[in-house]
């Protein structure tokens, strides 16, 4: 059974600015359903005695100083992976709907 | 039947630190005026691959904002990952701090204004710059990345306003006390310092169940406007008996009043998680103690400093803006920390003896003089006329003698060990008694 419904996956969807057809919502629906089962079976494990982590270095304090600024990229070499760009900016569609 | 309505407002600041470099890499954090996409990285444009590095001075920074605000520091702190989908954000995601900020359950406290509960303040970085435009037709958005990765603070308030009046004195203090400790340079107009307010009217003693945030404003008076007409509006629906609905709305300055605009994730959907590649923080209470021990008093804090040496606040207030006679107030206090503080203080803003003592030590004298400073104790002062007495027998002699006026000799000799204090007629006295 699907653990997802259509507007979990229409939602996720929408955070993701992705439009989905009805046949793709289905299989995503499934596909991410499976994830989520996947995660059901990780849960099954005891992890009563481990402590949560995000970090595996044990690593703290790592800092820069404010003292000098490193070189920056020229801008025609910062824009060249873009889409689409001008010779200043990175141009995207618009954002702003009015 | 008329409903008694209390407006309820909370706030959100954004402060952009005046650091060299950026918050996690290290680009020129300096955007206002410079040609566009010329102070990038890899790190602040989100390459893949690309590691954060967390600037120092940024972190003491706001760490000194919290001390100033009275926050609680907390001693381990880490970054998380807020992710939404925007041009302006080149990874995804901004880093930011989610459970764990520098600073938390602040107070700011003012005399004539409630008081303000610092909920917290977080160290983030600054979004990238977006230019909307019409190019042949087409709606396009430029993206400058220059403000990408700059170090910038977010103070939240707790709902403690009632007033657009008491937002904008609050408001102006955080900028005072901003640059007072040289973190920020908080323009308005150049974007260095933002404001976003929460506002709902509620209807009863509670909180109300909704809010509307009042976003991209950019100076007191749009504020203060914004917030007036927002409390207006609100006000009317209640009337009406309509239900408010929970948004975002700008300032439009055209319509005088607010307009809705994009809707909001909720914090759910931001899918926060903790920032793998930047390590935790973990800060001992000493190197905190020093940065607090090392800090510029900010206004507030006199006050309370003041008021606790007992000057009243109203005096205190007067004497913090200006700093001259704060410093007489201070040397006053290094001379004699025992002086009646509450007095003189009130006599600096009622007399202006400041001006007409330039020197403290003067002040003091005349004050010991005109007061004819009772506040010798009576052990003391037969303390000190019996050593007066024993070290000098001639006096004793001459009085039997006749002569009286040697009480002014032992009242000299008593004074020197009194340092000045205690009445003179009274001394006097109790010489005369003692040798008659």
């Amino acid at each position: 059974m699907a653990k997802l419904t259509k507007s979990d996956v229409l939602h996720v969807a929408k955070l993701s600015k992705l439009d989905l057809t009805s046949p793709e919502v289905e299989k995503f629906q499934s596909q991410l359903s499976e994830v989520l089962n996947y995660m059901d079976e990780l849960n099954t494990l005891d992890t009563d005695r481990v402590l949560p982590t995000s970090q595996s270095t044990g690593l703290e304090n790592v800092f820069r100083g404010d003292d000098h600024t490193n070189d920056c990229l020229a801008r025609d070499i910062a824009t060249t992976n873009a889409s689409r760009s001008d010779s200043s900016y990175f141009v995207t569609k618009g954002v702003l709907k009015k | 039947m008329k409903t008694k309505l209390r407006p309820v407002i909370g706030l959100e600041v954004h402060i952009e630190q005046n650091t060299k470099t950026k918050m996690f890499c290290g680009c020129p954090a300096i955007h206002y005026a410079v040609p566009a996409n010329t102070h990038t990285c890899p790190v602040c444009l989100g390459l893949p691959g690309a590691l954060p590095k967390a600037n120092k001075l940024a972190v003491e920074n706001i760490l000194k904002l919290g001390l100033a605000l009275g926050c609680k520091i907390n001693l381990y702190s880490k970054f998380d990952r807020k992710h939404y989908f925007y041009p302006d954000l080149p990874k995804g995601y901004q880093i930011t701090q989610y459970e764990a900020p520098f600073c938390s359950a602040g107070r700011w406290e003012a005399p004539d204004s409630p008081s303000v509960n610092i909920t917290r303040i977080h160290l983030e970085e600054d979004t990238g710059k977006l230019i909307h435009k019409t190019v042949g037709g087409q709606k396009l958005s430029l993206v400058d990345f220059n403000r990408s990765g700059v170090p910038l603070i977010e103070l939240v308030t707790g709902p403690d306003f009632e007033t657009s009046e008491q937002v904008t004195a609050f408001l102006k203090e955080i900028r005072k006390i901003v640059r007072h400790l040289g973190i920020s340079t908080a323009d308005m107009d150049k974007g260095s310092m933002r404001l976003e307010a929460n506002v709902s009217v509620s209807t009863t003693k509670k909180l109300p169940d909704y809010k509307v945030e009042l976003k991209n404003i950019n100076s007191f008076k749009f504020l203060a406007k914004a917030v007036d007409s927002e409390i207006a509006r609100q006000t009317k629906l209640i009337h009406e008996g309509k239900r408010i609905a929970q948004e975002t709305r700008g300032f439009d300055e055209a319509a005088g009043g607010t307009l809705s605009q994009r809707t909001k994730e909720e914090a759910k959907d931001y899918r926060y998680f903790p920032e793998p590649d930047l390590p935790p923080i973990r800060l001992s209470q000493e190197y905190v103690t020093g940065l607090k021990t090392n800090l510029p008093k900010s206004p507030s804090e006199t006050i309370h400093e003041l008021a606790s040496w007992g000057v009243s606040w109203q005096a205190a207030t007067i004497i913090v803006k200006d700093r001259a006679r704060l410093n007489y107030l201070y040397d006053v206090r290094s001379i004699d920390n025992s002086v009646d503080l509450k007095s003189i203080a009130n006599l600096i803003v009622n007399k202006n003896v400041d001006k007409k003592y330039k020197d403290p030590n003067d002040l003091l004298a005349s004050i010991v003089k005109s007061a004819g400073n009772l506040s010798l104790e009576a052990k003391q002062m037969t303390k000190f006329i019996n050593e007066v007495l024993i070290e000098n027998p001639k006096a004793a002699e001459d009085f039997r003698l006749g002569k009286t006026n040697v009480v002014g000799f032992l009242l000299g000799k008593f004074m020197q060990k009194s340092a000045g204090r205690g009445d003179p007629k009274e001394v006097s006295k109790r010489f005369f008694d003692r040798l008659k």
